[in-house]
């Protein structure tokens, strides 16, 4: 007797459009800060904003595999951390060591997503705790290198990707590179996580691991691959955010639960089976643009962890109250 | 029936928002009369029953109670005028004594201190009544009994409630087959010293077993009311409104049976002891037995969850290893998975999603989802379509559908991939009548394309009717083979003991 819905909820799920509301939030928080700030409605002010918010929203879209498959990864920060700060270490004011030093980062990204997802598969690690340690770790390997205080510099061809504009573009006169990178590799993370064999079966995973195993998903491996993709995003927005801020010993900090943030405002199921990249970057910019109209109203940073928590807080407690009327 | 009824209903009529949940039904139950109240998931017999208890109010029509008219606004008057509801979720207390949970409520009182002496007497008078006494002492935690138990209690709180009449919902779903002849033993006690009972299933088995009248509701209305218990054909026509003579399908001739396709020669291992089988091509193998005989264990071993430890194992008379369900699947094996909800659906995803699951999982992981070499969209859209899954789309989220439709989705994972052996557990738990016969002709389908099919069920009817041969678990063994001509009755002595039959 308890087995059957039958049409009726059915019928009334369909006449409503899927369609995301973080969609009009976003467009709403921009018009509210065209209308305190009219210069943003120009170029310099909306490309700029597009540019502060890449590296957030590039990182969001890698987290929210591993939140897809039904996990977290709090390391995201630390490796950019690492990121910036051993690029800078290695580079020693050398332009060319650019061409070697992003892909070994890459590289180091990717051996840290493998330890990530390895020990949460095998060794059963809640990835909440597992992430953190990693967190801990890197963040103390990136002190250890600087010595405490940040030195030397990236060179210019690293800091190319979050700084560099190309100007005189008809329309809109000026096209940051970090803007491209956002589109392409958010269209390369909306193809793996949307299109691809490997994507369905993350929300499998992260929906029902046990049925997932019984359907013959590789659950351990598609588990581990969302934390090597994560990783590997949580780099490439350290190379962006290098870019754009240059190098300080905590730059990364706070990200992790950002991107969390980002996600869930875009509607991803925290504990798994769910989301969407798009969505996520759309909520990448409705953080920071909540953030820009703190900002115009005179708020100091403090308010923005206080409001950036009440956000998460809220955002989940919303969407599992929307589960739990619409469904089981 | 003779003279007023205990307990009658006329014209009961109630809308939910959007639904018509029953029209102008009409029931009655006399004392010392068990009445079966028949009808698919849906059809109205909850909500018949919450307006007999109070819990709702009708739109239209009346209940009396010896032939008074009452109104209850409040299931404690329904309580009160002798009418007691047994649900399926039971309501006892578990951290509480059963005296405790027979007198909630109503504690007796002397001295204006709970009288306990008196609550453990009166408790163990009444469980003395239907000859529990010895099972089932007043001072034990209803905790740490086991669900039979703990069923008992609810009807001896019933009983001692002085109730008329006694609704029972689906009482046998958490019951082995023991248990449940306890359970019919007390319902006949209880229909000898006058009480009128009101018996909810659509267990055809149970209806013949004990019911004295039927009545069968469809879609809110009553589709057949019987004074006598008529052929079950005819109650579960009535069910489903259709005629289903077709419900189980022709079994296999001598000549659709084809070679062994999976053998297993002394497999062992913690559940399962020294286990000799033979699954043939064309084949449906039905495997009777009690909860915990060893079935689940034997599925799951061939299905590579929980391997054999020692033995040998052949497929196509290949020697095979498998180590998990991945390495089952990849030679040829399928498991649909007892409980769907656990084990089988990926919910959030869609119907589409989930056909395609193990089709994707033995794909290109970084390949296009939309088509690999065992199927492609249109090809999981057709083949949904063939099997008519009924969904108002398949983007449609796999949590809104019904469990007959869930467990075709998860029928069609399987034919995807066109396995050599496919395992049912528990095929048709908890879905409707309609589907059922659904999932019995796929099973067959797939058995005429030359899968070797084994069924794992609890439900002895659906062994009989829908397998080719038998085999019976007991304590980790296979401990009986029969034909589709045995009876649940020598089905039930192989499984409980009674009789060693050689395999």
């Amino acid at each position: 007797m308890t087995d059957q819905t039958l049409a009726r909820p059915e019928a009334k799920k369909r006449s409503l459009p899927h369609f995301n509301p973080v969609y009009v939030l976003v467009v709403a928080l921009i018009l509210a800060i065209i209308v305190m700030n009219p210069a943003f409605g120009e170029p310099t002010g909306y490309m700029n904003f597009l540019k502060r918010v890449t590296a957030l929203a590039i990182l969001s879209a890698g987290a929210l595999y591993v939140i897809v498959s039904g996990g977290f990864d709090l390391s995201v920060g630390s490796i950019m951390t690492l990121t910036v700060i051993g690029s800078s270490m290695l580079a020693s004011n050398d332009p060319n060591s650019t061409y070697w030093i992003i892909p070994l980062m890459l590289g180091i990204g990717a051996v840290v997503g493998l330890v990530n997802g390895l020990v949460v598969s095998y060794l059963k690690v809640p990835s909440l705790i597992a992430t953190l340690g990693m967190m801990i770790t890197l963040n103390g390997v990136a002190f250890m290198w600087s010595g405490g205080a940040p030195r030397g510099y990236l060179p210019d061809t690293f800091r190319f990707f979050g700084r560099y504009n190309i100007t005189d573009v008809p329309v809109i006169t000026l096209l940051p590179i970090a803007v491209i990178c956002l589109f392409g590799f958010g269209a390369i993370l909306w193809w793996g996580l949307h299109r691809t064999n490997f994507g369905r079966l993350l929300h499998a995973v992260g929906d029902n691991p046990q049925a997932a195993r019984l359907a013959g998903v590789p659950v351990e491996r598609v588990r581990i691959s969302a934390f090597v993709v994560s990783a590997l995003t949580a780099v490439l927005a350290g190379v962006i955010l290098g870019g754009r801020a240059g190098v300080s010993v905590d730059i990364g900090s706070g990200f992790e639960l950002q991107a969390i943030t980002a996600a869930v405002i875009g509607g991803a199921q925290l504990l798994g089976g769910r989301g969407s990249v798009p969505a996520t970057i759309a909520g990448a910019l409705a953080l920071e643009a909540i953030f820009t109209l703190l900002n115009l109203l005179g708020l100091a940073q403090p308010v923005r962890l206080v409001v950036q928590g009440l956000i998460l807080i809220g955002a989940v407690a919303l969407a599992t109250y929307q589960r739990k009327r619409s469904g089981r | 029936m003779s003279g007023t009824p205990v307990i009658e209903m006329r014209g009961i009529t109630k809308s939910f928002p959007g639904v018509k949940a029953l029209r102008g039904v009409s029931f009655a139950c006399g004392r010392g009369e068990v009445h079966a109240l028949c009808g698919e998931n849906g059809a109205g017999k909850s909500t018949l029953i919450k307006i007999l208890s109070g819990v709702y109010r009708p739109d239209a029509g009346e209940v009396l109670i010896d032939g008074e008219t009452k109104h209850f606004s409040h299931p404690q008057q329904a309580l009160l005028a002798g009418i007691s509801v047994i649900y399926q979720e039971f309501s006892l207390l578990p951290e509480r004594s059963v005296a405790q949970n027979l007198f909630l409520g109503r504690e007796p009182l002397r001295n204006g201190l709970v009288d306990s002496k008196a609550m453990v007497a009166e408790t163990r008078r009444v469980l003395g009544l239907f000859g529990v006494r010895h099972r089932i002492e007043p001072d034990t935690l209803v905790a740490d009994l086991d669900v039979a138990s703990q069923q008992m209690v609810e009807i001896a709180k019933a009983v001692s409630l002085n109730a008329k009449v006694i609704v029972m919902d689906e009482p046998t779903a958490a019951l082995n087959e023991a248990e449940c002849e306890v359970l019919f033993t007390l319902v006949e006690q209880l229909r000898a010293s006058g009480t009128a009972i009101i018996y909810i299933t659509h267990r055809m088995r149970e209806v013949t077993r004990i019911a004295d009248r039927v009545t069968v509701i469809k879609d809110g209305e009553v589709a057949g009311s019987f004074d006598q218990v008529p052929a079950p054909e005819a109650v579960v026509r009535a069910m489903v409104g259709r005629d289903i003579s077709e419900y189980y399908p022709e079994p296999a001739t001598p000549a659709e049976i084809g070679r062994p396709v999976l053998t297993v020669a002394g497999g062992n291992n913690s559940a399962l002891r020294d286990i000799n089988l033979e699954l043939r091509a064309g084949e449906i193998v039905g495997f009777a037995g009690l909860q915990g005989a060893g079935r689940t264990a034997l599925a799951m071993a061939l299905f590579g969850a929980k391997s054999f430890a020692t033995g040998t194992m052949t497929l196509d008379g290949e020697t095979v290893k498998l180590n998990s369900p991945r390495d089952a699947i990849r030679a040829g094996i399928g498991m649909l998975p007892g409980d769907r909800k656990a084990s089988a659906l990926v919910l959030m995803q869609s119907v589409r999603d989930n056909g395609m699951l193990t089709a994707r999982a033995f794909a290109n992981l970084f390949g296009t989802a939309d088509r690999n070499r065992f199927t492609d969209v249109d090809g999981m859209n057709a083949l949904l379509d063939r099997i008519k899954v009924r969904a108002p789309s398949y983007e449609q989220e796999m949590r809104f559908l019904s469990g007959g439709n869930q467990q075709k989705a998860i029928v069609a994972r399987w034919l995807a991939l066109k396995p050599k052996v496919l395992i049912f557990i528990e095929p048709t738990r908890g879905i409707d009548v309609d589907a059922k016969a659904s999932i019995y002709h796929l099973m067959r389908d797939l058995a005429r394309a030359g899968t070797a099919v084994m069924m794992v069920s609890s439900d002895l009817p659906e062994i009989l009717g829908a397998s080719d041969r038998i085999l019976v678990m007991r304590e980790g063994r296979i401990v009986g083979e029969f034909g589709r001509s045995a009876t649940e009755t020598e089905l039930m002595l192989a499984a409980t003991g009674e009789t060693d039959v050689a395999a």
